[in-house]
């Protein structure tokens, strides 16, 4: 197999990233032509804090919320999708100094990894 | 005003302050939370919300292209990403205890910090030579596309960098900010990187510091999608555009007017968190 370099990997992250910005953009904005459409004539209120539901929390009660047809928890999805990116980009970092056994790195990033998955 | 009404407002003025903030490089972020707070009236912790995903947004947008580039130094921005999410964790742990007020009152100071910042001269260092041992352990040293070609440069102080992005990681994760501002003061100021490289790498370690506090705040459910649906989507394409028309010439004096406007905000943000307004 051929030598695993640095360039490689930082042109794989910047395709992760990109694609993914992308791709949340484009879940993000059909669930807010869904919203719009179904609420658009109501009344925002933002001025106190109440807090999100379930379905905007939880992966299980979001997707049958999503196939309900409802636009909000698909904007969520989005921004989950979105949250998730630079994620998986330190996934893929790990993955990429693994090959290139820089074993200094992998824990380092790793470290990271485990401080924002510990956390959601 | 209807949620319509409301989304278009929300989408343009997300779109001038993505635009402002890519111009004049001093980030979207400061100026949003301020323009949801005083002029859309919304929740600070709704605000801080949409402006943590917008961050996430502009800023891996913008690493993907520099990435490619082989500016950024990839290695020194995941052994400092150790410090911002450890930082951003406890930051928006923080959020969650601190009130509005006490929370509007951090945010202008924390915005009169970044705007003079952003004026302070810029010296490109560079600095060459083997660098020190912890360095050269970690890897830390790199090169960049200069304009004699590549470019080898040394990084120095990496405890006290380390020490002050894990105060840029607090306020991003307490503010929703990328506190791009600090992160990039550590690097300049503190590790002497070349300003480029200090600036790309900053960027790129936005993304994944955000993502970090983004967890503790989508629990908590301060991240509304009907809030955020416009300000990311507005943010996200007045960045893109700001990228694209990029010019030099009349960038300077759009800064001074851009930072007016941040002290002003700033003030405005200060004087609501002591009167409990906000």
């Amino acid at each position: 197999m051929k030598k695993v370099k640095d360039e490689d990997l930082e042109r794989i992250i910047g395709q992760l990233l990109r694609y993914g910005v992308l791709l949340s953009s484009l879940v993000v904005l059909a669930g807010g032509v869904v919203y719009l459409i179904r609420h658009g004539r109501q009344l925002p209120q933002y001025g106190t804090f109440y807090g999100e539901p379930d379905k905007m929390k939880q992966l299980g009660p979001m997707w049958k919320a999503i196939l309900r047809g409802e636009g909000r928890p698909l904007i969520e999805l989005g921004l989950l999708i979105l949250i998730a990116t630079p994620i998986a980009r330190i996934l893929f970092s790990i993955v990429g100094y693994l090959l290139e056994k820089d074993y200094l790195y992998v824990m380092i990033t790793g470290v990271v990894l485990v401080v924002i998955l510990w956390n959601i | 005003m209807t949620v319509l009404v409301f989304s278009a407002l929300l989408f343009v003025g997300a779109l001038a302050a993505g635009l402002l903030g890519s111009l004049t490089g001093l980030g979207g972020g400061v100026i949003l939370i301020p323009l949801l707070t005083l002029l859309f009236k919304v929740d600070i912790h709704y605000a801080i919300g949409a402006s943590l995903v917008s961050v996430i947004a502009t800023s891996s947008g913008a690493a993907a292209a520099y990435v490619r580039e082989g500016i950024s130094n990839i290695r020194l921005g995941m052994f400092l990403e150790v410090a911002t999410t450890l930082g951003a964790v406890g930051g928006a742990f923080l959020a969650t205890y601190l009130s509005t007020s006490v929370i509007a009152i951090v945010f202008g100071i924390v915005l009169i910090v970044s705007a003079v910042l952003s004026f302070l001269k810029q010296s490109d260092n560079l600095v060459t030579g083997a660098g020190s041992p912890l360095t050269r352990v970690l890897k830390l040293n790199g090169s960049y596309p200069g304009p004699q070609g590549q470019q080898a440069y040394t990084v120095k102080n990496v405890v006290g960098g380390f020490l002050m992005m894990n105060v840029a990681g607090v306020l991003s994760g307490l503010l929703g900010i990328g506190s791009g501002a600090l992160k990039v003061l550590a690097m300049d100021n503190i590790m002497r990187t070349p300003f480029k490289v200090s600036t790309t790498t900053s960027n790129f370690m936005i993304g994944v510091t955000a993502a970090a506090s983004a967890g503790i705040y989508l629990r908590r459910g301060y991240i509304d999608p009907g809030l955020s649906m416009p300000v990311m989507l507005g943010v996200l394409t007045g960045a893109f555009a700001g990228s694209r028309i990029m010019t030099k010439a009349r960038v300077s004096s759009l800064k001074l007017v851009f930072a007016l406007v941040i002290l002003l905000l700033a003030v405005e943000m200060i004087f609501n968190g002591i009167h409990h307004n906000i």
